[in-house]
C-alpha cells in the first residue's frame, strides 16, 4: 500500500466514511469527526506511521488535506 | 433573584472570540427578551454563545422556566419532547430550523443571533409549580421524556456551596469546555455570575487550535472536563503546554481512572496549580462531593467529601446505615440541592417537592477510615458516555422500536457500549441509528451479533451471560 492509500484508509476505518468522502472533509463537518473521533485518527494514523504527534500538529489538523501537509512536512511520510 | 447583577454592573460577565458583555448589558439583554414572557414554560437550545446565556439568565431572573436542550438535539427528539410538554416558546440559534422538526409559531423576538418563537401551544393551559426554576434531561441525549425538575433554591444553594468550596471570585475567567444544558457546564456559568467573574465562551473543542488560542488570549483561569477530556489532554501531552494564568481544573462526569488521577494530580503539584475531582448528578443540581485539592495525590480514586451544606451516607439493601469503612453500599447525599424531582409528562411540572432534601443516587461507594468516598460501582442500568448518561433500557427501546425484526441487548461500561443484536445484517445500520439517537460519536459503540439474546424463563434478559462476549 502506498503511504497516500494508507492514509485515507485510516480515515475511512476510523470516521466509517468511503473513500470518496475523505476529500476536502473538514473536522466537525460529519458528526463522526468530533473530538472523540480526532483522537482516534490521531491513534490511528500515530500507529500507521509509526509516528508521535506534536500538540500543535494535533490541533492544527483541521481537514483532510491539512493531515497531508503536516505528516509531509513535519513527520517525513512521502506521499 | 438569583443572581445580584447591579452589584458587578461593570464587570465583564460574558466574552467570546470578537465580543464581550458587562453585567449590566446581561441583565438589560435579559430582561428584553423575558420580560413580557412571564410565567410559562420555554425550550431553550443551547450553545456556548452570548445568546445562549442571556436566554438562560434573562428567565430565570423573570421567573419564565426554561428546558435546556442542546442545539444539536435530533430534530424527532425535540419535537417528541415539545408535544410532551407543550412549551409555550422556543429560544434558539438563528441557524436551526425548528420549523424542519414540525414545530409552529410565529417568531416575535430576534436579537444575539438567537429568535423567540412563540409556539402554537401557547394557548393551551400554562400552570407550574410555583417554586420550579428549570428543567434539565436525565440521560443527555436519548430524547427521554424523563427530566429533573429544579427550584430556585435548589440553585441559589448549590450555586453557593460551589463558590465556597472552589474559592471563586470576580477574578476568575473559566473558558466553557462542556455544553451549558449539561448540568455540570451550567454549574459552571451559575457560579461564576454569582460572583462577577468573567466567563469565556467557546463552541471550538480542545482539539482544536481556535480553542487554544482563545484559551491563551483570553488568559482563562479554569477549565472543566469529563473523563474523556482528560484522556485528550492527556494524549495532546497537555502537561508540555505553557498556559501560566490557568490556575484550576476540575473533573466530574464519571470516575476519571486512577491512572489519570495520579498524572493531573502530579502535574498540578509540579506547576502549581489545582486538580479537584468532584461528584454530582443532575437530580441533586449538580454537585454533591468533590476532592479537595490539597489531598489530590494522597486520596487517588477517591471523589472526596460532601461539599459544604451537604451530608453523604451508605446504606445496606435493607436501607440501613454502613457506619464502617470499606464496606460498600449504595450512596446518598442530603442537602437543599436536592432537586424536587423528576417530571415525565406536563402536569407533572405542578408537583412540589417529592425527593425531600433526599438523594439514592444509584452509585455504590465506600469510605475510607478517613471520611473519603470511592465510587466502586453502579445498581442502576446506565453508562456514561463522554460525560454523558446513557440509560441502557432507553437505548434498546430506541432500538426495538425502530428495527423490530431483530432482538437487542445493551450493556458495556462507561465509554463503551455494546450492543448486541439477533440479525447480522443490520449491525452497521442500528450502529448508525444509536449514534444519530444519541448525538454520540459511533466509536462509543461496539456491535456484537449473537444467534439468540440469553434469557431467563421469565422472559428477562441475563446481561451477565452477554459479558463473555465481550471481553
Amino acid at each position: 500500500m502506498t503511504n497516500m492509500e494508507k492514509y485515507v484508509k485510516v480515515f475511512t476505518d476510523t470516521l466509517d466514511i468511503s473513500e470518496e468522502q475523505t476529500k476536502g472533509l473538514q473536522y466537525t463537518a460529519i458528526p463522526a469527526w468530533d473530538s472523540v473521533g480526532h483522537m482516534a485518527l490521531i491513534a490511528g494514523l500515530e500507529d500507521t506511521f509509526d509516528i508521535m504527534m506534536d500538540t500543535d500538529d494535533i490541533i492544527d489538523f483541521n481537514s483532510f488535506e491539512k493531515g497531508i501537509e503536516i505528516l509531509g512536512n513535519n513527520y517525513d511520510v512521502e506521499f | 433573584m438569583m443572581w445580584n447583577f447591579k452589584k458587578y454592573s461593570q464587570n465583564t460577565a460574558l466574552e467570546t472570540a470578537d465580543s464581550r458583555m458587562t453585567y449590566e448589558e446581561l441583565e438589560q439583554a435579559g430582561n428584553e427578551l423575558a420580560e413580557s414572557m412571564g410565567r410559562c414554560l420555554v425550550f431553550s437550545l443551547c450553545t456556548n454563545s452570548i445568546g445562549s446565556v442571556v436566554g438562560y439568565t434573562g428567565f430565570i431572573q423573570n421567573k419564565t422556566v426554561p428546558l435546556l436542550l442542546s442545539a444539536h438535539l435530533d430534530k424527532k427528539l425535540l419535537l417528541s419532547l415539545a408535544d410532551t410538554y407543550h412549551p409555550s416558546y422556543f429560544w434558539y440559534p438563528e441557524e436551526v430550523d425548528i420549523m424542519a422538526a414540525g414545530i409552529t409559531g410565529n417568531v416575535v423576538f430576534e436579537k444575539h443571533g438567537y429568535c423567540l418563537l412563540k409556539s402554537d401551544y401557547s394557548d393551551k393551559e400554562q400552570t407550574l409549580y410555583s417554586e420550579l426554576a428549570l428543567l434539565l434531561t436525565t440521560s443527555g441525549s436519548t430524547g427521554s421524556p424523563k427530566l429533573v425538575r429544579q427550584s430556585y433554591e435548589n440553585i441559589k444553594t448549590n450555586t453557593e456551596q460551589i463558590v465556597e468550596y472552589l474559592k471563586i471570585d470576580s477574578l476568575e475567567r473559566p473558558v466553557t469546555t462542556l455544553p451549558m444544558n449539561y448540568t455540570y457546564g451550567l454549574s459552571i456559568i451559575n457560579s461564576h455570575l454569582m460572583v462577577g467573574a468573567s466567563v469565556c465562551l467557546t463552541d471550538s473543542t480542545i482539539m482544536q487550535k481556535e480553542f487554544w488560542n482563545f484559551f491563551k488570549e483570553k488568559k482563562c483561569t479554569s477549565f472543566s472536563g469529563v473523563p474523556y477530556t482528560y484522556e485528550m489532554l492527556d494524549k495532546l501531552r497537555f502537561y508540555r503546554m505553557d498556559l501560566p494564568y490557568l490556575k484550576t481544573m476540575t473533573q466530574a462526569g464519571g470516575k476519571l481512572s486512577t491512572e489519570l488521577h495520579k498524572k493531573f494530580a502530579e502535574y498540578a503539584l509540579q506547576s502549581g496549580k489545582n486538580f479537584v475531582v468532584m461528584y454530582g448528578q443532575c437530580e441533586a443540581t449538580a454537585r454533591m462531593g468533590y476532592l479537595p485539592p490539597e489531598y489530590a495525590l494522597q486520596k487517588q480514586g477517591s471523589m472526596g467529601i460532601a461539599i459544604p451544606k451537604g451530608h453523604f451516607m451508605l446504606i445496606d439493601d435493607s436501607g440501613n446505615e454502613i457506619l464502617d469503612s470499606g464496606v460498600s453500599g449504595e450512596l446518598v447525599y442530603e442537602g437543599k440541592n436536592v432537586t424536587l424531582g423528576y417530571a415525565e409528562k406536563r402536569e407533572d411540572l405542578l408537583n412540589g417537592d417529592e425527593f425531600e432534601g433526599k438523594l439514592k443516587t444509584g452509585d455504590l461507594a465506600e469510605r475510607d477510615s478517613d471520611g473519603f468516598y470511592y465510587i466502586v460501582g453502579r445498581k442502576k442500568r446506565f453508562l456514561k458516555i463522554y460525560g454523558n448518561r446513557v440509560n441502557l433500557d432507553e437505548v434498546e427501546k430506541l432500538i426495538k422500536s425502530s428495527y423490530s425484526q431483530l432482538e437487542c441487548a445493551c450493556c458495556g461500561t462507561d465509554d463503551h457500549m455494546d450492543i448486541f443484536i439477533t440479525n447480522g445484517t443490520a449491525a452497521d445500520k442500528v450502529k448508525a441509528f444509536a449514534a444519530q439517537k444519541t448525538g454520540l460519536n459511533p466509536a462509543a459503540f461496539h456491535m456484537y451479533v449473537i444467534e439468540n439474546i440469553p434469557k431467563n424463563e421469565a422472559g428477562k434478559t441475563l446481561y451477565g451471560e452477554l459479558k463473555k462476549y465481550s471481553q
